[in-house]
C-alpha cells in the first residue's frame, strides 16, 4: 500500500473512532426525554399541568417499574416523561393522578406539603380525592400526611430549590391496593378514563420570575429490587425525577 | 549546588551568593505577601472559629511553601539565563562531586521542615477548632468544647452546647434540632457566637455534608452519627453542599444555610417549633442514628400490605435488580 493510501486510511479510521465516540456520547449519555412544552397553551397567567404515577412502565423495556407520565398538552395523551416546560412568573395548576399503591415514606418528614395553596386559597396544603375504583371520593385539603401509621403515601412531587413538597395520596385500603393498574400509562385522554383506584392530588405554586431549570424528585425511594431502592426507576432520567423547565 | 560542585572559578562563587541573597529577598517578600495580603483571602474564609482555623493553618503551609517555590523557580531562571551553552562551545560540563556541607545542609534543612510540620499539625488536630477536637465518629480528644448538659432544651449563653443533626438522604439535606421539640427542617440556621455541634447521619448512602464557609466537612453515614464543632463568628449566608458522590442529583443536593443574631435564631426556632408541630409527633423519636427498616408503630394497612419494612425502608441488598 501506497503511503498516501496508509495515511488516507489512518485518517479514516481515525475519524470514525472519534464519530462513533460522538455518537455514543449524544446518543446515550447526553439524550433525555421529550420535553412537554405548556408555555403555549398558558392563559391569564396560569396554566394547568397533569401529571400521572403508574405501578408499571409497560411502554418501555423496563416494564415493572414505577414512572411518572405527563399529559401532552395538545393531544391530550400521556407521554413517558418527566420534563415540562412552564412560563416564569405564572401559577401553575397541578393535578397527579396516583395509580400506584401506597408506600412508607423513609423520611416521615417528607409528608409534610410545602410550597402550595390548594383551590380555595389554603397555603402549604393539596387537594385530595380518592377513586375506589366505582366513584369518586369527596375532595379533602391536606396538608400532612402520616404515611407510617396509615396507608397514605405513594410517591412525592418534590422540587427541592423551590421549597415545593407535595406528597401523592394513594388510595387507602388493601382492597384497592390489590386493585391497581397493571398498565402504564394507566388513562387515555380523558382524566376519569381510568378504572383503577387511584387519587386525584391538585394544587398550585407560582414559577419564579427568572427562568432556569428546576430538578424535580420523588423523595420515596421506590426503586423496587435496588439496594437502598434509590437504583432503577429512581436513579433513571424520565421514570421518578425530571426536570422543570421555567421559559422567562 | 551545581555551581558550588563545579570546578572553582571566581564567578561561579559570585552566582551561588546571587543566588542566595536574591533568594533571601525575594523569599521574605513573598512570604509577607502570602502572610499579610493573600493570607485573609485564603479559603474557607473566616466566618467561623472553624474556617478561621483552616485559614491560618492554610497561610502557613502558603508560607513554608513560598521560599521552597521561589527557591526552585529561581535557581531554574538563574541556569536558563546564565548557564546555558554559549554558541560554539562543545565541550563538556564540569564533572560534579560530592558536596558534605550542601548534603548536611539539604537534610538537616528539609528534617527541620518535616519535624516542624508534623508538630504544628498534630497541635492544630487537637486545638478547640481543629478537626481532631471531640469530632467524628469516636473522637479521642475533647478539648474546648462544652458539656452537653440537656438534650431537650437550650438557651442561649449557658454551658449547653446547640445540637444540630444533620440528616443526608437521596437529595437533599434535613436538619434535626433535640433542644427545640425536635423538630426536623430544610433550613439549617445558626446562631452568631454560639458553638453548635452537627450529628451527621445519613438515612441511605454516603453523603457528605461540607458548610463551607463554616469550614465544617463531616460524612454523613448511614448508621454513624459523626461529630463536628464549629462556632459561627459572622452572620449572614453558608453554603451547604453534599461532597461525596451520592447518585444522580449529587450535583444538585445543595442548599444555603443561614447564621443570624441569637434574638433572632430563637425567634426562627421557637415559631419553626410550633408550625412543624403536627408532622414533628410523625418524626421518630430523636436519635443519633436512625434504621428506616424499623417503624416503631406502622399503620394496619401498611402491615396488612406488607409494608412494614418494605417501601420506606431498605430493600434487600442481596437482591439488586441491574439496568
Amino acid at each position: 500500500m501506497s503511503l498516501p493510501a496508509r495515511v488516507a486510511t489512518l485518517v479514516i479510521a481515525f475519524l470514525a473512532v472519534v464519530a462513533g465516540g460522538i455518537f455514543v456520547a449524544l446518543h446515550y449519555i447526553g439524550s433525555q426525554p421529550p420535553v412537554e412544552d405548556y408555555t403555549s397553551v398558558a392563559s391569564n397567567g396560569q396554566v394547568n399541568v397533569t401529571l400521572m404515577t403508574t405501578p408499571e412502565t409497560t411502554v418501555t423495556n423496563k416494564p415493572d417499574w414505577v414512572s411518572y407520565f405527563i399529559k401532552n398538552p395538545q393531544s391530550g395523551q400521556f407521554v413517558h416523561t418527566t420534563y415540562f416546560k412552564v412560563p416564569a412568573d405564572t401559577q401553575v395548576n397541578v393535578t397527579i393522578l396516583g395509580y400506584d399503591g401506597c408506600t412508607p415514606l423513609r423520611n416521615p418528614y417528607w409528608g409534610r406539603v410545602t410550597g402550595t395553596f390548594t383551590q380555595s386559597g389554603q397555603k402549604d396544603a393539596e387537594d385530595v380525592s380518592i377513586f375506589d375504583g366505582k366513584k369518586y371520593g369527596p375532595v379533602t385539603s391536606v396538608s400532612t400526611f402520616d404515611s407510617w401509621a396509615n396507608c397514605s403515601v405513594q410517591h412525592t412531587f418534590a422540587i427541592p430549590s423551590l421549597g415545593l413538597n407535595v406528597p401523592v395520596a394513594s388510595p387507602p385500603t388493601v382492597a384497592e391496593n390489590n386493585a391497581l393498574c397493571a398498565a402504564g400509562p394507566c388513562v387515555g385522554a380523558g382524566d376519569d378514563e381510568g378504572n383503577a383506584p387511584h387519587s386525584v392530588v391538585t394544587f398550585s405554586f407560582r414559577t419564579p420570575k427568572d427562568g432556569g431549570i428546576f430538578r424535580w424528585q420523588c423523595f420515596v425511594p421506590c426503586g423496587g429490587g435496588y439496594v437502598d431502592g434509590n437504583g432503577g426507576p429512581m436513579g433513571t432520567l424520565g421514570y421518578m425525577m425530571g426536570q422543570m423547565e421555567v421559559q422567562a | 549546588m551545581a555551581a558550588e560542585a563545579s570546578t572553582p572559578a571566581a564567578g561561579e562563587r559570585r552566582d551561588g551568593l546571587w543566588l542566595l541573597v536574591t533568594w533571601l529577598v525575594l523569599s521574605i517578600i513573598g512570604c509577607l505577601l502570602v502572610a499579610l495580603v493573600w493570607g485573609p483571602h485564603m479559603p474557607p474564609g473566616a466566618d467561623s472559629n472553624t474556617a478561621r482555623s483552616q485559614q491560618v493553618d492554610i497561610t502557613v503551609l502558603g508560607v513554608i511553601a513560598t521560599p521552597v517555590v521561589i527557591g526552585i523557580l529561581l535557581y531554574f531562571g538563574w541556569a536558563i539565563a546564565f548557564w546555558r551553552q554559549k554558541p560554539g562551545d562543545e565541550t563538556d560540563a564540569a564533572p560534579i562531586h560530592g558536596n558534605t556541607k550542601i548534603q548536611a545542609l539539604w537534610i538537616t534543612a528539609t528534617s527541620a521542615i518535616v519535624l516542624a510540620l508534623a508538630v504544628y499539625g498534630t497541635v492544630e488536630l487537637i486545638a478547640p477548632a481543629g478537626a481532631g477536637a471531640g469530632q467524628g465518629p469516636q473522637p479521642i480528644f475533647n478539648r474546648g468544647i462544652p458539656a452537653a448538659a440537656s438534650l431537650t432544651s437550650w438557651s442561649p449563653n449557658t454551658n449547653n452546647v446547640l445540637q444540630i443533626q444533620v440528616i443526608g438522604q437521596q437529595w437533599a439535606f434535613t436538619y434535626r434540632y433535640p433542644q427545640f421539640g425536635g423538630f426536623e427542617t430544610t433550613e439549617l440556621v445558626l446562631p452568631v457566637n454560639t458553638p453548635v455541634r452537627f450529628n451527621v447521619t445519613s438515612l441511605d448512602v454516603i453523603h457528605d455534608f461540607w458548610a463551607y464557609q463554616l469550614g465544617v466537612k463531616a460524612d454523613a453515614n448511614p448508621g454513624v452519627n459523626n461529630v463536628a464543632y464549629t462556632t459561627p463568628t459572622h452572620t449572614g449566608q453558608f453554603t451547604v453542599r453534599c461532597d461525596e458522590l451520592c447518585g444522580i442529583w449529587h450535583g444538585a443536593m445543595y442548599d444555603y444555610g443561614q447564621v443570624m443574631t441569637v434574638s433572632g435564631f430563637m425567634n426562627w426556632a421557637h415559631t419553626t417549633e410550633t408550625q412543624l408541630a403536627a408532622v414533628t409527633a410523625m418524626l421518630p423519636p430523636y436519635a443519633e442514628t436512625y434504621d428506616p427498616t424499623v417503624i416503631a408503630k406502622v399503620g394496619k394497612v401498611n402491615e396488612e400490605l406488607g409494608l412494614t419494612s418494605a417501601g420506606g425502608g431498605y430493600y434487600n441488598p442481596a437482591d439488586p435488580e441491574q439496568p
